[in-house]
C-alpha cells in the first residue's frame, strides 16, 4: 500500500551566486511576480507555492505545464531531495526517481559498477546484486557495453540503463521526468510494458512530460502546473483538452490510440 | 593486477542475507515525513537520523571510496603507489638537507619528518576535499534522497585508504632507524579513532560552509599552507627551546594541529605520552565536533538548494 501526500508545499530557491541583486533582475522580478524576498531580504525564486494533492495506490499522475512551471522541482520535492520551506510531504513506500538520465551514476565507472553501487545503496546481498545485474543487462540490451565506462554510452543508452536500473529495483512509487522520451520507439514500447506490470501491481507512477499522447496513454490523472501552483487537476481528457489547442488535442488523441494499437 | 585483487579482498564479503532469492518487494513499509518545521529539535533529530542512515550505508561508502581511488589511477602503472613513491622521495630529499640545516642527527630527524609529512599530507587533503565534498557530489545529491553525511564519510574513508598506502615510506625509514617503542604505543588506536572522528567532523563542517560560500575551498587551502609553516612539522618544538622563545612555545602548544599531530607522532617515534598534547587534541576535538554537528543540523536541508 503506497501513498504520497503533498500538503501545502512551498519551495523557494535562494539566489546567492551571480549578480542576484542587479537592477535588471530586480526589475524583471517585479514584472514576473515569481521572485520574492525572504525574511532576511535575500532574493528568492518561488518555484512552488502552496501545492497540495494526494496520491494513492494505482494512481498514474501526469504533470503538464510550460517550461519553468515547477514540474521538475515538484518531482524533486516528492522524491525528498528538496525539503520544502513550507508544508510537508509524507511518503509511504519505496520511491525511485528518474529525474535526470545520469541519475547520480558515475560516468567514469562501468555499467556493471554503477549497478553494483545502486545495489549497495539498496542494501542488497551479493546474490541479489547478481540477479539485479542480470535483470538490468537483459532489459537494457546493452550487452558488452555494460563493461565499459558509462561516458562511452550514447544518450539513448544511458536512458536505457537508467530506466532499467530504476525499475529493476521495483519501487512502489516511481517519479519520472520527461527525458524518458529520449529512447527509441522500440525501447518506449518495452518501457511501457515494464511500467504497466509495475503499475498493474498497484503502485504509483508520476510522470512529467510535454508529450500529450504519452500522457494520455500512460496516465489516469493530470495536474496542470502554472507559475509554481496547481492550475487544474483532473482526468487526462478533460485537462488536456483545456491545456492544448483543439487541433493539437485531436492529434494527440489519435497518436495515443495509435501507440496503444502497437 | 595484484593491486586490484588486494582491493577486492578489502571489500566487505558477500552477506548471506536473503537466502539467495531476489524479492521484488524487498522494501519494508516505511513512512518518510518531510516537514518544513524548522525548530532546533527537529533539525537535530534530522541530523541524527542522517548519521544513522549513513552508518547503515557503510558498504556503499566503502565501495565508492575504492572506486574513487581506482578511477584516479585507472591506466596508471603504479596506481596509488605513485603517491607513496613521491612521498618517499620527498622525505628522503628534504630529510638530509633539513637535518643539516637544523643541526639535527639524521637518524632522529628522518623518522620524525617521515611521520610528520605523511600525516600532514593526509590532513591537508582531507580539509581540501572536505570543503568540496557536497559540491563534488552534486549529481548524486540531486538524483535521489540519500543521507548527506555520506559524502563527508566518503572523503574520510577514501583518504584513510590513501594514508594506508603512504605508511610504506614510514616503514622503510623505521627499518633503517628503528624507533624504541614502549608502552605509549598502546595509545595509538585511541589516537587513530580520534583522528577519524575529527576528519569526519572537519569534512562535514567545511563541506556545508563550502557548499554555501564558494570562496571557502581556496581559503582553506591558504590557511593550511600557513599552518604548515607555523606547526611543528618540519621542525620540532625542542629545536626552539634552547633559543628561549617562551612565547612562541605557548603559541605552538595552543595550535590545534600540534595536539592532533603529536598524539599520533609521539608514540610512533617512541616518545613518552604527551599529556599536554592530548588535552589540546581532546579540547579542540570536542569543540570541532560540536560545531560540525550544529552547523550540519542547521544547514542539512538546504544543501541540495546550494549546490
Amino acid at each position: 500500500m503506497a501513498q504520497l501526500l503533498v500538503e501545502n508545499v512551498s519551495v523557494s530557491f535562494p539566489l546567492y551566486h551571480g549578480e542576484s541583486r542587479s537592477l535588471k533582475k530586480t526589475v524583471f522580478a517585479a514584472a514576473s511576480g515569481r521572485m520574492g524576498q525572504d525574511s532576511r531580504k535575500r532574493l528568492t525564486v518561488e518555484a512552488l507555492r502552496d501545492v497540495s494533492f494526494s496520491l494513492h495506490t494505482g494512481d498514474r499522475l501526469g504533470f503538464i505545464g510550460s517550461n519553468g512551471a515547477g514540474k521538475t522541482t515538484l518531482l524533486r520535492a516528492m522524491a525528498g531531495i528538496y525539503e520544502p520551506v513550507g508544508g510537508r510531504i509524507v511518503i509511504e513506500g519505496l520511491v525511485t526517481a528518474l529525474l535526470d538520465p545520469g541519475q547520480g551514476m558515475n560516468m567514469e565507472l562501468t555499467g556493471y559498477e554503477n549497478i553494483r553501487l545502486r545495489a549497495l545503496f539498496n542494501g542488497y546481498s551479493e546474490q541479489q546484486t547478481r540477479v539485479l545485474q542480470e535483470d538490468v543487462a537483459q532489459f537494457a540490451e546493452l550487452g558488452n557495453f555494460l563493461s565499459l565506462p558509462v561516458r562511452t554510452y550514447s544518450s539513448g543508452m544511458i536512458v536505457r540503463l537508467g530506466f532499467a536500473l530504476a525499475t529493476a529495483i521495483h519501487p512502489q512509487i516511481l517519479l519520472m521526468d520527461e527525458w524518458i522520451l529520449a529512447g527509441d520507439a522500440a525501447f518506449l514500447g518495452k518501457a511501457r510494458q515494464r511500467l504497466e506490470t509495475m503499475v498493474g501491481s498497484a503502485e504509483i507512477l508520476v510522470l512529467s512530460s510535454h508529450n500529450a499522447a504519452i500522457l494520455m496513454q500512460w496516465c489516469n490523472r493530470i495536474i496542470w502546473m502554472e507559475g509554481g501552483r496547481v492550475h487544474a487537476d483532473g482526468p487526462p481528457e478533460e485537462i488536456l483538452s483545456a491545456y492544448l489547442p483543439p487541433e493539437q488535442f485531436e492529434q494527440a488523441k489519435t497518436a495515443a490510440s495509435a501507440l496503444t494499437a502497437v | 593486477m595484484g593491486y586490484r585483487q588486494a582491493m577486492n579482498m578489502l571489500m566487505p564479503g558477500p552477506e548471506k542475507a536473503g537466502a539467495g532469492l531476489f524479492r521484488p518487494d524487498t522494501p519494508l513499509p516505511q513512512i518518510v515525513v518531510i516537514s518544513s518545521a524548522r525548530g532546533w529539535r527537529t533539525r537535530l533529530a534530522a541530523a541524527a537520523q542522517d548519521f544513522h542512515e549513513t552508518l547503515r550505508l557503510w558498504p556503499l561508502i566503502w565501495a565508492l571510496s575504492l572506486f574513487d581511488i581506482r578511477l584516479r589511477y585507472r591506466g596508471s602503472l603504479l596506481g596509488p603507489f605513485w603517491l607513496t613513491l613521491s612521498t618517499g622521495v620527498m622525505i628522503g630529499a628534504i630529510g638530509f638537507v633539513y637535518a643539516r640545516l637544523f643541526h639535527q642527527d639524521v637518524g632522529a630527524y628522518l623518522p620524525f619528518l617521515a611521520v610528520s609529512l605523511v600525516l600532514w599530507n593526509f590532513l591537508n587533503t582531507v580539509t581540501g576535499e572536505g570543503a568540496t565534498c557536497f559540491t563534488q557530489s552534486e549529481g548524486m545529491v540531486r538524483a535521489m534522497r540519500m543521507p548527506h553525511a555520506l559524502h563527508a564519510a566518503r572523503v574520510v574513508v577514501r583518504n584513510f585508504l590513501v594514508l594506508a598506502h603512504n605508511i610504506l615510506p614510514i616503514l622503510i625509514v623505521f627499518a633503517v632507524f628503528p624507533p624504541h617503542w614502549s608502552w605509549p604505543v598502546l595509545s595509538l588506536p585511541a589516537a587513530l579513532l580520534l583522528w577519524m572522528a575529527d576528519c569526519f567532523a572537519v569534512a562535514l563542517l567545511l563541506g556545508v560552509i563550502g557548499a554555501r560560500f564558494r570562496d571557502v575551498p581556496p581559503i582553506v587551502g591558504s590557511i593550511m599552507q600557513i599552518a604548515f609553516y607555523l606547526t611543528p612539522i618540519m621542525w620540532s618544538p625542542e629545536m626552539l627551546t634552547h633559543r628561549g622563545l617562551g612565547l612562541s612555545l605557548i603559541l605552538i602548544e595552543m595550535n590545534p594541529f600540534y595536539g592532533m599531530l603529536e598524539i599520533l607522532r609521539a608514540p610512533l617515534l617512541g616518545q613518552a605520552l604527551n599529556s599536554l598534547a592530548w588535552i589540546n587534541a581532546l579540547a579542540y576535538s570536542a569543540l570541532l565536533m560540536g560545531l560540525a554537528f550544529l552547523a550540519f543540523a542547521r544547514t542539512r536541508q538546504r544543501i541540495p538548494y546550494w549546490i
